[in-house]
C-alpha cells in the first residue's frame, strides 16, 4: 500500500516536470519558427474563429438562465433592480472566463490534443526531428501564442452575449426596468473586475493549451496501450485535466484577487 | 577504403530498460553504396536507423565519418512515409526547405517543381496525400527526403505492406534514383532475397549483434548456419 502510494506520487512529480520542461520549451519556441505570422493565424482560426459560435450560443443560454435565476432570488428581498449588477459580476468573473475555457477545451483542445496524437502515432513529429524542425515549436508554440490572444477575446464575448441574455429574461420577459439593469451594471462593474476575469481567461487558455498539448505529444508514452485507443485515452484526459485545472486555477487565482 | 568514403559505427550500444537491443555494433558502411540491414523482427534493425539519425540517442558508441563526429546530412524514409495530411504533395515537399535554411520563396518553388518533375509527381503536386495511391506516397516521401540533398538515406522498411508488384517498383525507384541523385542508402527489410538484387552490402543483425557483413553475392555463397532459417524459411506442421 505504502509503495503503491510512493510510485503514484514519484510518477506524478515526474509527469509535473516533464510538464514543467515542455511548457518552458513550448514557451521560447515561437522566435525560433520561420512564417510565424502564418502560423499564428491559422492557430488563432482554430483556436479563436472556429469557436465563436459555441461561445455565444453557451454564452447566451448562460445569461438567459442566469437571468431567470437571479430574478427569482432577489425578488425575495425586494431588489429585482440589482439583477444586472449580479448578472454581470457573476458572468464577469466566474462564469464567463470557466465556461469559455471548458468550451474551447472541449472543441479545440480536444482535437489538438488528438491531432497531435496522430501526427506522434503516425511518425510524422518524428520525421519533423529528422528535418531538424523543432516540432514543439512547429505544432505546439503558436497554438500556445494564439491561445494566450484568443482566450480573452472569446471571453470577453461571453461576457457581452451573457450580459445580454440576463437583459433579455430580466427586461424583456419578467419586467424588470431598463435602466435599472444597465445602470447598475455601470456603477458596480469595475475596469478591476474585466481586468481580473480576462487574466483567468488567459491562464486558463496558456494552462489548457499546454495540457492538451502535452497529452498529444506524449501520447506514446502517456496511453496504456499504443495506436487509436491511446489517442482516445490521451484524449480524454487531456479534457479532464484540462476541466479540473480550469477549476483548480480558477480557485488560486480568486484567492489571489479577493486578496488584493 | 579510406575513412573519409565510410560512415563509422564503433560500439553502438541501445537498451530499453532491461531488455538490451543493440550490443555494441561496429560497421563501416562505404559512403555512395546501399547497405541492407536484414534480420528477424524485434532485432532492433530500426532502432539502429534511428541511432543513426539522431532520433535515439545511442547510450554508448560512436558515429563519425572523417573527420567529423556524427553521421553526414541523412535524411529518412519511415514505414508509413510520414507525410502531413494536411498539407499538399509540394508543400509536404517544401517542408524542411520552408522551415529550415535561407532559401527564399521563389528558388524552394523552382527546386520543388524540379524534383516533383524528376519524380513523375508533377500531376499530383496540388492533391494532399490521402488522395494519391500507395506508391505515389513513396515517392513523395523520397522528394521530401532529397529536397534538401542529403548524403545518406534512412529506408525503414519502405516495402511494407505492399504487393510484389510494387515491392519490386519500390526497389526499382530507389536503385535508379541512388544512381541519379548518388546518395547513400542504408535500408532496413525483410525482403529476402529480393533486397540482394539492390544492396552492395548486407549487413545481418541478430541478438544485438551484427552477425554477417558483407556482399549478397558472398552471402549467398556461403551463408552462415543460422541464417540459412532466416533465408529460406520452411513452413512446420504442427
Amino acid at each position: 500500500m505504502i509503495s503503491k502510494i510512493g510510485r503514484q506520487s514519484i510518477r506524478l512529480v515526474s509527469e509535473l516536470g516533464e510538464l514543467a520542461s515542455f511548457s518552458a520549451k513550448a514557451s521560447v519556441a515561437l522566435p525560433g519558427q520561420r512564417h510565424i505570422l502564418e502560423k499564428l493565424t491559422r492557430s488563432l482560426f482554430e483556436i479563436g474563429v472556429r469557436c465563436v459560435p459555441i461561445t455565444l450560443i453557451v454564452g447566451l443560454f448562460t445569461g438567459l438562465v442566469l437571468g431567470l435565476q437571479l430574478y427569482y432570488v432577489l425578488t425575495k428581498f425586494s431588489s429585482e433592480s440589482l439583477l444586472g449588477q449580479a448578472v454581470a459580476l457573476s458572468i464577469i468573473l466566474e462564469i464567463g472566463p470557466v465556461f469559455t475555457a471548458i468550451m474551447i477545451v472541449g472543441q479545440a483542445g480536444s482535437a489538438l490534443s488528438a491531432e497531435i496524437g496522430i501526427q506522434r502515432n503516425a511518425e510524422q513529429i518524428d520525421a519533423l526531428h529528422t528535418m531538424q524542425i523543432n516540432p514543439i515549436g512547429f505544432l505546439v508554440s503558436p497554438r500556445l501564442w494564439a491561445a494566450i490572444v484568443a482566450f480573452p477575446i472569446l471571453t470577453t464575448f461571453f461576457d457581452l452575449i451573457g450580459i445580454y441574455g440576463g437583459y433579455l429574461t430580466g427586461v424583456e420577459l419578467l419586467g424588470v426596468d431598463p435602466g435599472a439593469y444597465w445602470n447598475r451594471i455601470y456603477d458596480a462593474v469595475s475596469l478591476q473586475n474585466i481586468f481580473n476575469g480576462l487574466v483567468k481567461a488567459l491562464v486558463f487558455g496558456v494552462v489548457t493549451t499546454l495540457i492538451c498539448s502535452f497529452q498529444g505529444y506524449f501520447t506514446h508514452r502517456k496511453a496504456d496501450i499504443p495506436g487509436a485507443r491511446g489517442v482516445s485515452q490521451t484524449t480524454t484526459r487531456a479534457v479532464v485535466y484540462s476541466s479540473i485545472a480550469i477549476l483548480v486555477f480558477d480557485y488560486l487565482i480568486t484567492s489571489f484577487q479577493m486578496a488584493k | 577504403m579510406s575513412e573519409a568514403t565510410t560512415l563509422r559505427l564503433r560500439g553502438i550500444k541501445k537498451a530499453f530498460g532491461e531488455q538490451v537491443v543493440l550490443g555494441g555494433i561496429d560497421l563501416d558502411i562505404p559512403l555512395g553504396s546501399h547497405t541492407t540491414v536484414i534480420g528477424k523482427s524485434g532485432t532492433g534493425k530500426s532502432v539502429l536507423l534511428k541511432c543513426i539519425s539522431g532520433l535515439l540517442p545511442p547510450d554508448a558508441g560512436s558515429i563519425s565519418s572523417g573527420d567529423s563526429k556524427g553521421a553526414p546530412p541523412c535524411s529518412y524514409m519511415f514505414q508509413q512515409n510520414a507525410l502531413f495530411d494536411s498539407m499538399t504533395v509540394e508543400e509536404n515537399v517544401a517542408l524542411p526547405l520552408r522551415e529550415k535554411g535561407k532559401a527564399k520563396k521563389a528558388e524552394i518553388e523552382e527546386r520543388v517543381s524540379d524534383l516533383l518533375g524528376q519524380l513523375d509527381l508533377t500531376a499530383a503536386r496540388k492533391k494532399y496525400p490521402a488522395e494519391i495511391s500507395g506508391g505515389m506516397k513513396k515517392r513523395v516521401a523520397l522528394a521530401r527526403a532529397l529536397i534538401t540533398n542529403p548524403e545518406i538515406i534512412l529506408f525503414d522498411e519502405p516495402t511494407t505492406g505492399l504487393d510484389p508488384q510494387r515491392k519490386y517498383s519500390v526497389f526499382d525507384m530507389i536503385r535508379s534514383y541512388r544512381k541519379r541523385f548518388g546518395f547513400t542508402v542504408i535500408m532496413v527489410s525483410h525482403d529476402v532475397p529480393e533486397v540482394f538484387e539492390i544492396s552492395d552490402k548486407i549487413a545481418w543483425l541478430d541478438a544485438g549483434q551484427i552477425k554477417y557483413w558483407g556482399s549478397p553475392e558472398d552471402l549467398l555463397a556461403n551463408p552462415p548456419e543460422d541464417l540459412k532459417p532466416f533465408l529460406n524459411p520452411q513452413l512446420t506442421s504442427v
